[in-house]
């Protein structure tokens, strides 16, 4: 139950874009442009970053969800998504993305704490200017995300069949209005 | 110097709204909603506050002046005391509601996971309905994200803090949506 009646019984951010779908439009357009983008990063790419912050903010439902969808892109590789939550440096990703979530990783501690040596390294894996960019507000917004989740006490499912049916609605849809509509 | 090559020299986040438009627009849009449409029981000025509030926490120097100088604009205030609300809102002479508003934020800062029930239940004995209460967090969690945007990319920002109270009345004019990012 969140702290607010959301009138609603949606799991998850849902029921508060459905509570407010004024500021759930922009949202779910920024999530749409930063995660189902294919210039540069890949979705897989920036499903994994999203993953990571979520997992690093202790946000139990984006974390998952948006690890479903990674591993959905991935063909049901649940394990990989796993490595990278708790050992990026270990897992069998590409250079450049260790060296996104390395930044990324900066971000969700603080903005400050990214340095010139982060970036000039993701710069040295192949990086553009572009991947930063999308790497840092990825990290930014999920600091957002995970914290209007938890900070208005959302409803945290623990069914886990109910998340890999999300992924493939997002896999195929995208974001927007429609995850909080009803009817969909 | 930015942490990248924006192709242009402007202060704090408009640089990289400038570089990349297309996440600029929504945004944008989230701010105009957030804090300075007039369809809200808070005020632009408490709004505006909130956002300030949390980039101070945050230590986002760019974004607490903008934020900050436009809640001294709205709220016909001084620097002073947004300066004080910024070291300890229960000091101030703010709203009770506010201040209870603030804990909820200040939490946020921190991690969703740190509100409680009972911070909640504070504000709402305060008089603070459910819709302040989620645009309360929803701000301070969009704080959480500009600010990082902003410095995670290393922008600069002018250091003369009069430079953001001079400019206010203009910002808050034009609003978040309809305004030049070269200007």
């Amino acid at each position: 139950m969140p702290y607010i009646d959301v009138h609603n019984d949606l799991p998850g951010i849902r029921g508060l874009l459905a509570f407010r779908p004024e500021t759930a439009g922009p949202l779910g357009q920024l999530a749409n442009l930063l995660l189902k983008d294919t210039e540069g990063l890949t979705p897989t790419e920036r499903e994994l970053i999203a993953t990571y912050v979520s997992y690093l903010n202790d946000c139990f439902y984006c974390h998952i969800s948006h690890g479903e969808i990674a591993s959905c892109y991935l063909g049901g590789d649940r394990a990989l998504v796993d490595q990278v939550r708790k050992d990026y440096r270990q897992a069998p990703v590409s250079d450049k993305l260790k060296a996104l979530l390395a930044i990324a990783e900066k971000v969700q501690q603080s903005g400050r704490s990214v340095t010139p040596a982060d970036v000039a390294a993701a710069r040295e894996q192949g990086a553009t200017d572009r991947d930063i960019h999308d790497t840092v507000l990825i990290a930014a917004a999920f600091c957002l995300f995970n914290r209007y989740v938890d900070g208005l006490g959302a409803t945290t499912p623990t069914d886990m069949a109910g998340y890999e049916a999300r992924a493939r609605q997002v896999a195929e849809k995208g974001y927007g209005d429609h995850v909080f509509q009803v009817n969909h | 110097m930015a942490h990248i090559d924006l192709g242009n020299d402007l202060p704090g986040i408009r640089g990289p709204m400038a570089f990349r438009p297309e996440t600029a627009k929504p945004l944008n849009e989230l701010a105009e909603i957030l804090l300075r449409d007039d369809d809200n029981t808070l005020s632009r000025g408490e709004r505006e506050l909130i956002g300030a509030y949390v980039s101070s926490l945050n230590d986002c120097f760019f974004c607490q002046n903008v934020h900050g100088g436009l809640a001294q604009y709205y709220m016909q205030c001084d620097m002073p005391f947004i300066d004080a609300i910024k070291r300890d809102p229960m000091a101030t002479s703010l709203s009770g509601k506010m201040k209870a508003l603030l804990v909820i934020a200040g939490k946020v800062q921190a991690s969703g996971k740190a509100v409680t029930a009972a911070d909640v239940a504070a504000a709402r004995e305060q008089g603070a309905t459910d819709r302040e209460i989620h645009d309360a967090v929803l701000i301070a969690a969009a704080f959480c994200m500009f600010n990082r945007y902003v410095d995670g990319l290393g922008t600069w920002a002018p250091q003369d803090r009069q430079y953001y109270v001079n400019r206010a009345p203009q910002r808050a004019a034009e609003g978040y949506i309809d305004f030049d990012l070269y200007k």
